[in-house]
C-alpha cells in the first residue's frame, strides 16, 4: 500500500493528452471551482479559503500563501498584478516544469481564481527561458481556456475579466527571486531590488504585485474544490497543508518527481521507499534536502520528517522541495566547488559581499584541490562564508554561504585531506 | 530611412505582444528572443534596432542582453549544444559527457567547430534533473543522456545536415 493514497498532482503526470482542456474538463471538475468562486464568492472569502488551507509558498521561503495575498492593499487605485514564479531555477528542482506539461490548466485556473481574489485582471506567468517548450504548451493551454470564455472578458457572466501573459526569461538563475523577476519582467536587468518596499506595495510597474511560485498557485482549485479545511488536513504536520511536490534526483535508482502528503514521510522513506534507495547498491553520503543552497545532510540525519518545521529544527530547509542523493564514492569538495562556482557564476554583482565572496570561495577551493591550500584556508573558507550570509541584498548570498559552511562543518575530514595531500579523491 | 534588418514577422509580433505590458520597455525580453530566432545571435545592428523601435538607448538594450546567458553575443554554431553540468547532472556523470563531446567535435567548451555546424557549452542547471544528466540541443531538451545516446545524437545531426 502506498504511504500516500492522496495526491493531486502526480497521477495526471506523464502522460501528454492530460494537459488537455478536454481531460481538464472532464476528468478534473476543470474550472468548475473558478466558476463558484467568481459566482458566488467575495475575494475576501477566497483570501480566508486560502488562509484556513494552511498552504506555504512552494517557491523556496515556504511563506503562508493566504497571508501573502491579504497584504495586497484593497483600496488602491493602481492596477494590482499577480505574478506566477516559473522560474524553476533553484538546482535540484524541477516539478513546476511538469505542472506545465502536464496540467497547464491547473495553474491557469489558480490564476484565474488568484486573480480575482486580489483584484488583479493581467496575470503574467514569468518562464524561465530554457523552457521553450513549456511556454508552447502554456500558451496554447491559454488559448484553449480563451475560447471556452475562461478568460478574456465578463469570464462566467461574473463581470470579471482577465487576460494572462506568459513572459519568457532568458538564463539567470536570479530572476527566480522575486524582485529580480520582477525587474527581469519589467525588461530591465535581473537585478533584485531593495526591499522595503514589498511587492505587496510596489511590485511588477511599481503596482501592488503578489508573486507566487506555479505549484502554489495550481494548489488553489484544490483548495476551493475540496474546501481550505479538508486541503489543510491533507498534511499531517502542523501549519503545512496539502501535498509537496518533490524533486528527488542523484544517486538513487528511481530519480523522478514525487508527491506526498506535507509532512507524511521522513527523508529516509522518501529516498528508500520512492527512490528505490541509493543506486548501485552503494551506501549513502550525504544528501542536499531542498536544492543546493540549502545546508547538507550527513547519511544519519535523515530521520527528519520531509517538511519545513522539522528540518529547519536539523538546521536545513526544505527550500524547493528538491532532494539531491550522494552515494559514498563521491568526492564532496569537488562537488562543493561546482555548488559555489555557480552562485559565483549566478551573483547578479551588485552586492559586494556575493560578487567578491563568492568567486573568493571559489578559488579557494580550487586552491584545497589542487593541493595548494593550506589549513588555515579551510578556516578562510568558512570565514568569508559567514561574511556573505546575511549581508546582501537578496537571499543569493545565503544561498552561496550556507553550502560552504555545512559541507566543511559535516565532512571537515575530506577538506582536510586535500590540505596534507591525502585525498582518495585527489 | 534605415534599411530595417528584422523582419516584418518580427514587427507583427511585436505589435500582438504590446498592448500586454503597460510599459514598453517590458518589450526588451521579448524582442530579444524574437530577434534572435530569426538571426541566431544579435549582432550590434539588431540591438541598435530593437532599441529604435522600443525607443531606448543602445546601450541600454546591450546592458540587458548583456546580463542574460541565453542572448549570443556572438555567432554560434547552427546546432546550439548545451550541455548541464550542476549538481544533479554532475553526480550521474555530466563531466564525462563534456569530455566526450569535446573529444567527438574536436572543440573545447565554449567554441564552436569551424564548418559552423556545432557549438558547445556547458549550462547551469536547466530544471530538468530528475532526468538528469540532461542537454538542450538548440530549443529542445535531451534528458537521460548518456555516451551512447550522445553520439547518435551528434551523428543524426551531423547526417542530416
Ligand atoms: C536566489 C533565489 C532564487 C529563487 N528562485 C526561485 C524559483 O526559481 N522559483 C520560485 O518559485 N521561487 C524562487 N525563489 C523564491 C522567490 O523569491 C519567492 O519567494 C517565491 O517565488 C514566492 O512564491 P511562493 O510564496 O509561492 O513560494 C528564489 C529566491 C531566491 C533568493
Ligand atoms: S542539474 Fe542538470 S538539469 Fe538540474
Amino acid at each position: 500500500m502506498s504511504a500516500n493514497p492522496q495526491t493531486l498532482f502526480v497521477q495526471h503526470f506523464w502522460k501528454d493528452s492530460n494537459r488537455t482542456l478536454d481531460y481538464y474538463l472532464k476528468e478534473m471538475n476543470g474550472y468548475e471551482a473558478a466558476r463558484k468562486v467568481l459566482g458566488s464568492m467575495a475575494p475576501d472569502q477566497v483570501v480566508e479559503e486560502v488562509k484556513k488551507a494552511n498552504i506555504r509558498g512552494r517557491g523556496g521561503a515556504g511563506f503562508p500563501m493566504g497571508m501573502k495575498w491579504s497584504f495586497i492593499p484593497k483600496n488602491s487605485e493602481k492596477p494590482k498584478y499577480l505574478v506566477c514564479n516559473a522560474d524553476e531555477s533553484e538546482p535540484g528542482t524541477c516539478k513546476d516544469r511538469q505542472i506545465i506539461r502536464y496540467t497547464p490548466h491547473l495553474l491557469i485556473e489558480g490564476l484565474l481564481i488568484g486573480s480575482f481574489a486580489i483584484g488583479c485582471k493581467h496575470a503574467y506567468v514569468y518562464i524561465r527561458g530554457e523552457y521553450v517548450r513549456e511556454a508552447q504548451l502554456l500558451e496554447e493551454a491559454i488559448e484553449e481556456a480563451r475560447a471556452k470564455g475562461y478568460l478574456g472578458k465578463d469570464i462566467f457572466g461574473s463581470g470579471f475579466d482577465l487576460e494572462i501573459t506568459v513572459h519568457r526569461g532568458a538564463g539567470a538563475y536570479i530572476c527566480g527571486e522575486e524582485t529580480g523577476l520582477l525587474n527581469s519582467l519589467e525588461g530591465k536587468r535581473g537585478e533584485p531590488r531593495v526591499k522595503p518596499p514589498f511587492p505587496a506595495v510596489s511590485g511588477a510597474f511599481s503596482c501592488p504585485t503578489a508573486v507566487n511560485n506555479v505549484e502554489s498557485i495550481a494548489n488553489v482549485p484544490h483548495i476551493i474544490r475540496l474546501g481550505g479545511e479538508v486541503f489543510a488536513k491533507l498534511g499531517r504536520i502542523d501549519k503545512s497543508g496539502g501535498t509537496r511536490l518533490i524533486s528527488l534526483s542523484g544517486h538513487v535508482n528511481r530519480p523522478g518527481v514525487y508527491e506526498v502528503a506535507a509532512g507524511s514521510m521522513t527523508l529516509r522513506q522518501i529516498i528508500d521507499d520512492l527512490g528505490g534507495g541509493v543506486w548501485k547498491g552503494k551506501k549513502l553520503k550525504a544528501v542536499i534536502p531542498g536544492g543546493s543552497s540549502s545546508p547538507v545532510l550527513t547519511a544519519d540525519e535523515i530521520d527528519a520528517v520531509y517538511d519545513v518545521e522539522p528540518l529547519m529544527k536539523i538546521g536545513t530547509m526544505m527550500g524547493s522541495a528538491a532532494i539531491m542523493v550522494i552515494d559514498e564514492d563521491t568526492d564532496l569538495v569537488k562537488l562543493l566547488l561546482r555548488i559555489t562556482k555557480f552562485y559565483a557564476h549566478e551573483s547578479c554583482g551588485q552586492c559586494t559581499p556575493c560578487r567578491e565572496g563568492c568567486h573568493w570561495m571559489e578559488s579557494l577551493l580550487h586552491k584545497v584541490i589542487h593541493g595548494e591550500a593550506k589549513p588555515a584556508d579551510i578556516d578562510l573558507l568558512v570565514d568569508v562564508a559567514g561574511n556573505i550570509g546575511g549581508k546582501t541584498l537578496c537571499a543569493l548570498g545565503d544561498a552561496a554561504a550556507m553550502p560552504v559552511q555545512s559541507f566543511v562543518k559535516k565532512f571537515r575530514s575530506e577538506f582536510d585531506a586535500y590540505v596534507k595531500g591525502q585525498s582518495r579523491h585527489a | 530611412m534605415k534599411e530595417r534588418l528584422l523582419s516584418e514577422k518580427f514587427y507583427e509580433a511585436m505589435r500582438q505582444k504590446e498592448p500586454r505590458y503597460p510599459d514598453r520597455k517590458a518589450l526588451i525580453l521579448p524582442s530579444l528572443h524574437q530577434a534572435q530566432a530569426e538571426f541566431g545571435w544579435l549582432p550590434k545592428e539588431i540591438l541598435a534596432e530593437i532599441a529604435e523601435y522600443i525607443g531606448v538607448h543602445e546601450a541600454q538594450i546591450r546592458e540587458v542582453a548583456s546580463f542574460y546567458t541565453m542572448y549570443n553575443l556572438k555567432p554560434v554554431g547552427k546546432m546550439h549544444l548545451k550541455l548541464c553540468t550542476n549538481v544533479a547532472c554532475c553526480l550521474r556523470g555530466a563531466n564525462e559527457l563534456m569530455e566526450f563531446a569535446e573529444k567527438k567535435l574536436g572543440v573545447k567548451c565554449g567554441e564552436t567547430t569551424p564548418d559552423g555546424a556545432f557549438t558547445l557549452s556547458e549550462e547551469e542547471c536547466l530544471g530538468a534533473c530528475t532526468t538528469a544528466p540532461v542537454m538542450m540541443a538548440n530549443d529542445d531538451y535531451i534528458e537521460n543522456l548518456d555516451i551512447n545516446s550522445m553520439n547518435d545524437f551528434i551523428e543524426k545531426v551531423k547526417h542530416e545536415r
